[in-house]
């Protein structure tokens, strides 16, 4: 079909296009490489010293020129099309493989503790579950309803803040606080939803941002109810259902290791918030799967899909983005009061904007809708960056670079695919 | 110069009374006003831009005329003033669907997912606001079915059953129309407002779509139907509005249409406009000389 590579004789069309895109590229690199590399201010004493490093900047220029012609080669050579004529035109692609791995993930993380014993193990396991959440919440927002939702850590804020004062001032449990942390954050996406649903896009985008940063700037600035910038601490921990982990004091409540016999040993907590947050994000991900096969579910993808069509068969988009909207927040609330009590700690800190990028980043990146595909880039986002702590001055660079990486060859995100939600042919059922 | 309406036989369903809609300083619609008689098929006809989309964005609650009256007459509901209604609810309570000129599917949802999703509302009863769906309850199961079935029906009239299960976006032109067709009869219509339904469609898709609208009407849908196409308004219209920058010019039967030199002069002499194109003129002076 296309001409193969490096045929004989006159220069193919493809080594031309090779050498005309590294020219560009290096033009480009050099423009970029003389002021960042080439030349280096040095603080000399009593005054600024102007170093060259040219040979830095040679070989960044070099390795850019030789990266484009080995990836315009390398393009040729697998018979693809220009990276940005291949954006999806996906078919269904079954979803049992995807099912089965799955499955095994969810294998996985049940004797996640019983595998990997050590604290620091579980609790990354813990933080990964935390984003898993997050990121299939934000999923019903951006990947099923189709809505750039870029302040969802608000959510999230309001549910840590929910089990953190209701805790310091009404003394309720973190159980009572858990469902009254998903309401609250539920009802706060329904306020804030409101009068910014009717936008579109880019527009839906931006108001969303600044609501995200309304709420943590409310947050720091409310001293007393807030405590402000210092946050609130002391955050009671979560009991198993009535027994705290502490170690038995004598007159003290029945602990946990009490209670069972067994010897006290702080691990208990650490595996039991592990559990706590796998029962909350799986269920979730069932959630999800379950609405995805409702009417509301399809509405929402409906909606993503055209909304003009929508309206003209009788759906309220308004109403639609709503619930989408509401429900969405719910779950981050439900992360946001499993993160105060893991943390017994809350500030504002903790809700900036930059963890709204990365909950999106997961969702983008994994695929959107693709509730496999939010574990993967969770792993990727969350994890890696964690066992490659000695780069940690590269790590935005890493994360740039993914994001690049993943937008040029899988514009669609790691794994994207979209079963039918019923069939009319006895075909595979999709599973639940 | 006007031909005066005969007056039908059946009651009107739709009545439009001096409706104008304007965009700034450019009049779409002027004065218009014509009624579309119950289980019958009304076309309306005449050169681009001449306002037949704008009437129904109008109709269907895209758009708010500014002056004039849209009255649907529902025969469980009694008159229901279309204008009045916020726009997403003239589907479900005036009982009017429509398609787009431009085919606007959800395209990455399945054949099926289209179908159903257009019977939202039945769906969401049956589901009580989700509760009942999320339970799994057999109500709402059973309501699902019955969904399904409807789907098959329509599927089945235009042809797709054997593409119901594809994504909708990887079809071909043709079976985009037939599935947006498809799609608003799921509403249950009252009214069916096709805009220019067969464009783009190789005649003999377009003769199958002549079949299942002359079939729609005897099974009582009214149906208003933009069409370039004269050979197929002719073939099936049962009256005929013809507009031309926003004014109604004519309207009456087709035979009485085609020899109406005001509708021939607004066809011919639109010489600012894109030239007509040939399968127009052509159609307009065969099925004249034919009849003639
Ligand atoms: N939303 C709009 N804003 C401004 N002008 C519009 C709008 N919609 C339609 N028009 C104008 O109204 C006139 C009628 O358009 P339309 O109803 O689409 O014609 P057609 O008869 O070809 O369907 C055209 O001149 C068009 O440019
Ligand atoms: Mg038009």
């Amino acid at each position: 079909m296309s001409a193969r590579l490096l045929k004989h004789g006159a220069p193919s069309p493809v080594l031309v296009t090779a050498i005309r895109e590294a020219a560009l590229t290096g033009l480009l690199v050099v423009v970029l490489a003389v002021p960042f590399l080439g030349l280096k201010i040095e603080n000399a004493g009593n005054g600024l010293l102007l170093e060259t490093r040219w040979p830095a900047a040679f070989i960044a220029v070099g390795l850019a020129m030789g990266g484009r012609v080995l990836l315009v080669l390398g393009r040729e050579w697998w018979h693809r099309p220009a990276v940005f004529d291949r954006f999806p035109g996906t078919v269904f692609l079954s979803e049992r493989p995807l099912w089965g791995l799955g499955m095994a993930g969810i294998l996985l993380a049940l004797f996640l503790p019983l595998l990997l014993p050590n604290r620091y193990a579980i609790d990354t396991a813990t933080t990964l579950l935390i984003y898993v959440m997050l990121g299939w919440g934000l999923n019903i927002v951006v990947g099923l309803a189709g809505l750039l939702d870029l302040g969802y850590v608000a959510f999230y804020a309001v549910g840590a803040y929910s089990y953190a004062l209701l805790s310091l001032y009404f003394d309720y449990s973190f159980w009572l606080c858990l469902p009254l942390a998903g309401l609250l954050a539920a009802l706060f996406g329904i306020l804030l939803g409101f009068p910014v649903l009717r936008l579109r896009g880019d527009y839906l985008a931006i108001v969303t941002l600044g609501f995200g940063e309304i709420i943590r700037v409310v947050l720091t600035n409310w001293n007393t109810l807030t405590h402000g910038s210092q946050g609130i601490s002391g955050i009671p921990r979560p009991s198993f259902f009535g027994l705290p982990f502490g170690v038995a004091v004598e007159g003290g409540p029945v602990t946990f290791s009490a209670f069972f016999g067994i010897a006290h040993d702080p691990l208990h907590r650490v595996i039991f918030l592990y559990y706590l947050i796998l029962v909350l994000a799986l269920g979730t991900n069932a959630f999800t799967l379950r609405i995805r096969r409702l009417p509301i579910g399809r509405a929402w993808e409906a909606l993503r899909e055209d909304e003009t069509a929508c309206r003209a068969l009788g759906l309220d988009p308004t109403t639609i983005k709503l619930s989408a909207f509401a429900i969405g927040a719910m779950f981050a609330g439900l992360a946001g009061s499993f993160f105060a009590a893991r943390q017994g700690f809350v500030s504002p800190e903790s809700f900036a904007f930059l963890e709204s990028a990365i909950i999106l980043a997961i969702v983008v990146l994994g695929g959107m809708g693709s509730q496999t595909g939010v574990v993967v880039a969770a792993f990727v986002l969350v994890v890696l960056p964690e066992w490659f702590r000695d780069f940690v001055e590269y790590r935005m660079f890493l994360f740039g670079a993914a994001m690049v990486a993943v937008m040029l060859w899988r514009p669609q995100g790691l794994l994207s695919h979209r079963a039918p939600t019923l069939r009319l042919s006895p075909g595979p059922a999709p599973p639940h | 110069m006007q031909i005066t309406d005969q007056t039908p036989s059946t009651p009107p369903l739709l009545e439009v009374e001096h409706v104008s809609m304007r965009f700034g300083g450019l009049v779409a619609i002027n004065d218009l006003s014509f009624t579309a008689t119950a289980r019958r098929i009304t076309a309306i006809i005449g050169p681009n831009g001449a306002g037949k989309t704008t009437l129904f964005n109008c109709l269907t609650g895209f758009y708010r005329p500014g002056v004039g009256r849209m009255t649907l007459h529902h025969p469980v509901r009694g008159p229901v003033r279309l204008e009045r209604l916020e726009g997403f609810r003239v589907a479900r309570e005036a009982g009017v669907a429509r398609t787009f000129q431009n085919i606007r599917l959800f395209p990455r949802m399945s054949v099926l997912e289209n179908l159903i999703v257009a019977q939202h509302h039945v769906l969401m009863r049956a589901s009580v606001c989700t509760i009942a769906g999320l339970l799994g309850l057999s109500r709402y199961r059973r309501a699902e079915a019955h969904a399904v079935g409807k789907a098959r029906h329509w599927l089945e009239r235009v042809g797709l059953v054997a593409h119901a299960d594809r994504e909708a976006g990887t079809l071909p032109y043709g079976d985009q129309r037939r599935l947006e067709i498809a799609r608003a009869l799921c509403t249950d219509p009252l009214l069916l407002c096709l805009d220019e339904p067969a464009a783009g469609l190789d005649p003999r898709e377009s003769q199958d779509l002549n079949r299942l609208l002359r079939s729609l009407r005897a099974e009582g849908v009214t149906i208003l139907l933009i069409e370039h196409d004269m050979s197929v308004v002719m073939e099936i219209s049962d009256k005929v509005v013809v507009l031309d920058h926003g004014q109604k010019i004519a309207v009456g039967p087709p035979a009485a249409i085609r020899t109406n030199p005001a509708v021939i002069r607004a066809y011919l002499g639109e010489e600012e406009d894109e030239p007509l194109p040939p399968e127009i003129t052509g159609a307009i002076g065969e099925e004249g000389k034919a009849h003639g």
